[in-house]
């Protein structure tokens, strides 16, 4: 029907109608209570604790991850908390063969996927040997630029349906990345080959500084996947329950050959975008971190699962417990890697031989390196 | 065996692979039914069908985008930029990711990629179509730069390039795709990245060149002949790595060098050439070796064009230059 006023065409109600059709989903809410029984997925107990397990553990990595940083023990970290349920509900829905392209602050669901320790921390220090992914590892190491695992996401997809491969590639980006060109074409580009694939924005509201209102006029960043005929969908992104619901059900529709899915996590970060100097008391108030703290996803699962009589402070405590034992072990493996020499740089530039150019600059820093 | 035009050359080599090798795959604006702008990929998308051959939305940076997912998922993708102008719409994926794939993931990941565009002017088309922007991919490690002459060449490089477990650029002159034919074996063969061609033999002067250069060189090449020089041109073909063991044994050869681009002064890769022959065999040098390339300007509008462009006379009198100096 066209949207009309009197008798001339709307478009301002043609918008407010796309526009009220994201309302956000929530099923459990801040008080870790079920609000929406029909969407409740009704996981089995041990998969609710496993999910817990995951959300506890990425919290005590974080908060390790920062104090590294500031020991000189890790290098370059964008921190996770807040966006704990966002990222591991949504990873927890995927298969191993399923394919992750990460965002920089994307590492916590690499791990789960099954990136070692080590080599995230590697990675983090700028170590190559971190991104040399093990062999039947379908992961990405973490994009820098904004958007460009948007555009290679969708082909990622089409080469999983040219296979006839049950399986989807996922992605994800920030709010901020939702202004990229690429972000929009990777998404026109799933939806016109239909593709296996599960677009997430976490819209965690800044963009470093920048909030996600001055990004954009639309009303909500899911709505963005209309014009590019993609179905979206916006969720509470503290809520680990709408997170996997939502990836769930897209991927599932991708192995079913329906296409692609987007999705927007409404989020929080409660630290500063990475930890190369940003402050966020620049930008915002502890006001607003009160606000969101009150909406934290490891309190509210945290609820929900006492109360179902799953989950104890001693469970929670061993978590902890190993996250910190595997951390420092890790670390000492990560310690344990040899330098990188400039003739690993020359190594690693191609797959076929080294070129002439390259040859004899590299028996030239041999020869340095052998003094 | 066939008298084959660039253009067909071009098509022969991506029908070759295409049949050699199912994970192949040829993909871009209009490529499809169409057969592409300069019906490049003409007939192919009827005889591989739309799972092989098929054309994109109109997007250069997702074509780009997903030549890199095909690629992380087993494929050997061909793209097509329509107008190598349209690269700074892809620029992140071709020289940020695509450049970087192996050495980003330490060898874990390549990419396989060809990435095919008609660059180059002289034929006359709309602004921002026609450029020579060669020298911006050849200056990004881990990008391979071909640029043909010849349809012979254009084959057997265009094999090597899809063969190839590392991505290339295949820059296609606009001017040459239907300027002459050329005998072109049918069967599959390859001609290897990084190996320059002499195209003629000379004891005086040597040219060193590429593109639609080749043929102005060999012009003025005769012209020279003619008042009893002997010059020597070198078609480099592949512009990054550059073939200096060819370039450097002709110098030493001949003792006097030029070189000729059509690029700007400024892009394009004739410097590069001029420092390598100067690290490397200034002692065997007469004269300084000169640049004929186009004005640091803007690649110009069509109706100006050929004022701006070098030719013929221009190599020659520059030739000339060093000859007697």
């Amino acid at each position: 029907m066209v949207a009309k006023k009197g008798n001339q065409y709307d478009p301002v109600k043609a918008l407010q109608l796309i526009e009220s059709q994201f309302d956000m989903v929530q099923i459990l809410n801040e008080e870790g209570k079920i609000v929406d029984k029909d969407l409740d997925p009704k996981l089995p107990d041990e998969e609710l604790v496993e999910l817990m397990n995951r959300m506890v553990y990425t919290r005590i990595l974080d908060q390790r991850s920062i104090s590294l940083n500031r020991q000189g023990r890790l290098g370059f970290y964008a921190p996770t908390a807040g966006q704990e349920a966002s990222q591991l509900a949504s990873q927890y829905v995927l298969e191993k063969e399923d394919f992750i392209l990460p965002g920089y602050r994307d590492v916590p669901q690499l791990l789960f996927h099954g990136w070692p320790l080590h080599m995230a921390f590697l990675w983090s220090r700028g170590h190559y040997a971190g991104s040399v992914i093990p062999d039947g590892l379908n992961i990405f190491p973490p994009q820098i630029i904004i958007g460009a695992q948007y555009v290679q996401a969708a082909g990622v997809g089409l080469g999983f349906k040219k296979k006839g491969q049950k399986s989807v590639v996922i992605t994800y980006t920030g709010d901020g990345g939702t202004s990229q060109g690429d972000f929009y074409e990777g998404l026109n580009f799933a939806g016109a080959f239909k593709v296996p694939a599960i677009f997430v924005i976490q819209n965690n509201q800044y963009a470093i500084s920048t909030h996600r209102d001055v990004q954009t006029a639309a009303k909500t960043l899911a709505q963005k996947g209309v014009a590019a005929g993609v179905p979206s969908v916006l969720v509470d992104g503290m809520d680990p329950l709408a997170v996997y619901v939502a990836t769930r059900d897209a991927r599932e529709r991708a192995v079913n050959g329906d296409g692609p899915t987007l999705i927007e996590t409404m989020c929080y970060r409660y630290g500063p975008h990475t930890m190369a100097g940003d402050d966020p008391t620049r930008y915002r108030t502890s006001d607003i971190d009160d606000e969101w703290e009150k909406r934290d996803p490891i309190v509210r699962f945290r609820t929900y699962l006492e109360a179902k009589g799953i989950w104890s402070k001693e469970q929670e405590e061993k978590v902890i417990e190993r996250a910190k034992e595997e951390i420092k072990e890790a670390i000492k493996k990560a310690d344990g890697q040899p330098k990188q020499k400039a003739t690993d740089f020359m190594k690693i530039m191609y797959k076929g031989d080294v070129p002439f150019n390259l040859q004899e600059q590299l028996d030239a820093y041999a020869g340095k390196e052998s003094k | 065996m066939a008298e084959l035009t660039m253009i067909q050359a071009i098509t022969d080599a991506l029908r070759t692979e295409l049949k050699s090798d199912e994970n192949v795959l040829l993909f871009g604006e209009d490529v499809g039914a169409n057969g592409g702008v300069f019906r490049a990929t003409e007939g192919l998308h009827k005889e591989f069908g739309e799972e092989r051959v098929f054309d994109t939305p109109l997007a250069e940076s997702g074509i780009g985008g997903l030549a890199i997912g095909l690629a992380l998922t087993g494929f050997r993708p061909i793209m097509e930029i329509q107008f190598f102008g349209f690269l700074f719409e892809v620029m992140d994926s071709v020289s940020g990711q695509i450049a970087r794939m192996n050495f980003r993931t330490g060898g874990h990941f390549n990419a396989p990629i060809t990435i095919r565009a008609p660059f180059g002017g002289g034929v006359a088309t709309p602004e921002m179509h026609a450029d020579s922007l060669e020298g911006l991919v050849a200056s990004q490690p881990g990008l391979t730069v071909v640029i043909p002459s010849t349809p012979y060449d254009a084959k057997g490089l265009l094999i090597s390039a899809i063969k190839s477990d590392d991505p290339v650029i295949f820059l296609e002159h606009m001017k040459l795709y239907r300027s002459f034919r050329q005998e072109v074996p049918e069967e599959e063969y390859s001609i290897p990245l990084g190996k320059a061609d002499v195209k003629r033999e000379g004891k005086d002067l040597t040219i060193v060149t590429y593109g639609a250069m080749v043929q102005e060189s060999l012009k003025a090449a005769e012209a020279l002949e003619k008042e009893n020089y002997s010059v020597e041109v070198i078609d480099l073909r592949t512009i990054q790595p550059l073939d200096i063991e060819t370039i450097i044994q002709s110098v030493e050869k001949t003792n006097r060098a030029i070189v000729v681009q059509e690029a700007q002064r400024q892009a394009g890769i004739a410097a590069n050439v001029v420092a390598e022959i100067t690290e490397r065999a200034i002692l065997s040098l007469e004269a300084p070796v000169l640049r004929v390339t186009a004005p640091d300007t803007v690649y110009p509008f069509a109706a100006g064009e050929n004022t701006w462009l070098p030719n013929a006379k221009d190599i020659a009198a520059k030739a000339k230059e060093v000859l007697t100096f």
